[in-house]
Formats: C-alpha cells, structure tokens, sequence
C-alpha cells in the first residue's frame, strides 16, 4: 500500500535519516520508535505531504503522492501533535467540520462514536473547557469516522487513559481486518496483541 | 456508516459557517476594526476643525484610509488559530483543493470586517459632510473595494502565518498592494462629488476584484502550503 523509497530528510543541517526505504502492506501495523529528535514527526509529515524529503520519494498504490495529491489526501488520515481540534468550538461542532471538509456523511452514527469516547454529556461544551484527554479524544473520533485505508498516528495515547488505549487499540484491530495500514508513533509498547506488528527503530543521529 | 458525499459547496459553506460562527462567538473581531473605524472618522473633525468644507473635502481620503487600515487589522489572525491548532494541515490533507477554503476564510472575513463598514458607511459619511451626490459612490467603492481589501490581506497572511512575529512583514508586504486601490476609490469618489461620471474607476475597482477573486486564493493557498512545511 505505503512505498517508501531511499527517502532522506534533512533538518537545521542534521541528517535525521537518510536512504530510508520500507513497504507498508495492507492488514500491516508498524510503530516507529526512537529517541526524542530521531525524526519520527519528521517522517510522518514527509508521508503526509507536508513536507517535501531531500531525496527519495513516498509512493502509495504504487503512485508517487505528490502526482494527485488530493486523490492521495482521500485515502490518509492524519492526526498529529496538533490535533486541528478548535477548542473555541464544542466536539460535536468539530466532528462535523472535519467530516463536512472531507466529503464524508455520517447519520446518527456521530452521537454513538461520541458515547464510545466517554464524551457524552459533553458534547455541547466547548472543547477548551474538556480535559487533555478528552481533548484528543475529540481529535480521535475520527478514527471511526472516516474512510481512509492509510493512518498515520502520530503519539496517538497522549493524555488518553489505560480503557481509551485499549478502546483504540481495538479499533486499529478492525481497521487492521478491513484491509487497512496503520504508522504510528508512541513510546508505550502496544498492549494488545498484533499479528503483523512492524517495529521501525529510528536512531538519534548527530 | 460513513458515505461520501462529494460536495464542493458543502466544504465551502462548512468552512464560512464555522469562521462567522467564531466570530460571533469572540465578538472583539468584529467591534475591534469598527470601533477603530469610528474613532478615525470622529477624532478627524476635531482635530482638523469642523470646517464643513474642508471636511467634505476631505472624507473621501479619510473614509478610505480608516477602512484600509481597520481591515489591516484583524489580518493577522485570519490564518492564525487554524494554523496553530492543525486545522490548516487537516484542510490540506482532504480531497478537496485548499483553495476552496482559503476563498470560503477570506469571505467568512469580509462578512465579519468589510460588510459591516459598508454598512455603517452612510453614519461615516454624515459625521465627515460628505456631500450627498457622492454617497452613493462611496457606498459602491467600498462595497467593491472591501472584498478586494480581504483578498489582496489574505495573501499577506497566509505568506506570514507561519512566523513568530508576522505583524510587520504582513503590513510591509500588503500596503502596496494597497495603494492602486485607494487611488482609485478615492478618485471614483471625488469624481462623484463634482457630479461627473464615476463609471471608469469603478470598472477599474470591478476589474481588479474580478482578478483577485480566480487568482488570490490559488496564491493563498501555495502560499500556506509554504508555510505549512
């Protein structure tokens, strides 16, 4: 599904990594790690598109995804540091922005991916008056809302609790059976059990 | 389940509603370039004299000049908060091109800045003794001329969002850009208070939005691509 091919991304003179290549399959989970610094945002951001790498493309259905790039925007989702949560806004204001601009529909299904969350109750509030957790809980909800074959997560369990990480990871798990692709950054070591689990070790490099 | 529903005009309208919605919300965006319109327009008579002919002689430049620099105001923050939260990077990883939101934003902000001052333009044109042929010139000058004002800021703003301390640069960059359409608003103006036909300058005005509505938000929007990466 996900070509990387030779990619090196250079930053503030400091090679992150250099000639990168991996193969992301449909049904496959990987889990980048590495020290703070090692380039895993870096990376993800190349993948999405936001960023251009020095050298080495990122290719995806075996097009390069700069080519038709909104085709490519179709087929990710992307959830970073910076969730794109207005927090002026309350989550079900959020969830319907996000949807709207991505030309997808939901029916009643957005009330009960809420319940899920634990954000029920709350789902008039402004998301500036929620904890951080149920901050990125907002932000996750589109884990259930969109139909994106490739995921790139990027430190997906910040703030959230030990049942909202099992939640997720049994939700990578369906994903991961519909024929999806997950990339995602942690730290933690998942809990649950993955049968194709790829570990990508990025290295602090000077 | 979850459908695709592949409309352009609902991703724009989703985006206007949720900036007006903001808007309104932290009303200050709005009051903020009207109240400083205001204070302009009022503080001038006293400072200057309430000469009525003079005043009159002066409205035009003075109407124009509060208006430019009262848009110029809540520019910076047109991109900013999107940029700060990520909604920017979720708006260009969709499938829909950025430019179809920039245009959608730089409306929502002309709803909120521009179309208020259009409004209040009459009120604006009383305290200045504008005289009464011209107003309708002045109405139309500004109803071209605010749009125009957003478009030509959004560029600047998207160019700028990315830095720390972009106030500066935004205004450097913008005034320009500015000036072509103060010269002739501000002529369209005049030509009307000595009750000849303004027509020309106004086409001129029409032109330039005409140009800036197809190609400002395909600028804006490399612009922000540049700022995103």
């Amino acid at each position: 599904m996900l070509h990387v091919d030779a990619v090196t991304c250079i930053k503030q003179e400091r090679c992150l990594f250099e000639d990168l290549s991996f193969t992301l399959k449909s049904g496959e989970i990987m889990q980048l790690e590495g020290p703070n610094g090692a380039g895993k945002t870096s990376l993800l951001r190349i993948l999405a598109g936001f960023a251009e790498p020095m050298q080495g493309q990122v290719k995806f259905n075996q097009q390069c995804i700069g080519r038709n790039y909104d085709e490519y925007a179709e087929n990710v989702l992307f959830i970073g540091h910076k969730t794109g949560v207005n927090t002026a806004l309350n989550a079900l204001e959020n969830c319907h922005f996000w949807l709207n601009t991505h030309g997808l529909e939901s029916g009643l299904d957005l009330y009960e991916v809420l319940a899920d969350l634990g954000l029920v109750g709350l789902e008039d509030v402004p998301v500036r008056q929620l904890s951080a957790g149920q901050q990125r809980r907002v932000a996750l909800a589109r884990l259930w809302l969109n139909r994106a074959p490739l995921w790139l997560l990027d430190e997906p369990f910040t703030a959230v609790d030990k049942k909202g990480v099992q939640l997720l990871q049994q939700r990578f798990a369906e994903h991961l059976a519909s024929g999806g692709a997950i990339l995602l950054t942690s730290h933690q070591d998942l809990t649950a059990h993955f049968d194709k689990l790829i570990k990508l070790q990025l290295e602090y490099r000077i | 389940m979850i459908a695709q529903n592949h409309s352009y005009w609902r991703v724009w309208a989703s985006v206007y509603k949720k900036d007006v919605r903001l808007a309104f919300r932290q009303r200050s965006d709005i009051i903020n370039p009207l109240l400083f319109f205001l204070i302009v327009i009022t503080l001038f008579p006293l400072g200057i004299g309430p000469e009525p002919n003079l005043l009159a002689r002066m409205a035009p430049g003075i109407i124009w000049v509060a208006a430019l620099l009262a848009t110029m105001l809540g520019l910076d923050k047109m991109f900013r908060d999107d940029y700060l939260d990520g909604t920017l990077e979720q708006l260009m990883l969709s499938p829909f091109p950025l430019s179809l939101s920039v245009s959608a934003k730089v409306a929502a902000h002309w709803t909120v800045t521009g179309l208020p001052m259009v409004i209040l333009a009459p009120l604006f044109a009383l305290l200045m003794n504008l005289q009464s042929q011209a107003l309708s010139a002045m109405m139309l000058t500004l109803l071209i001329g605010t749009p125009l004002l957003s478009l030509i800021g959004a560029i600047g703003a998207g160019l700028t969002v990315g830095l720390q301390k972009g106030g500066v640069l935004l205004s450097l960059l913008v005034l320009p850009l500015y000036i072509p359409v103060l010269i002739f608003a501000t002529s369209a103006i005049d030509t009307a208070s000595m009750s000849l036909a303004y027509g020309g300058q106004l086409a001129i005005l029409g032109a330039f939005l005409a140009v800036a509505i197809v190609l400002a938000p395909i600028a804006v929007s490399s612009a922000l691509k540049v700022s995103i990466n």
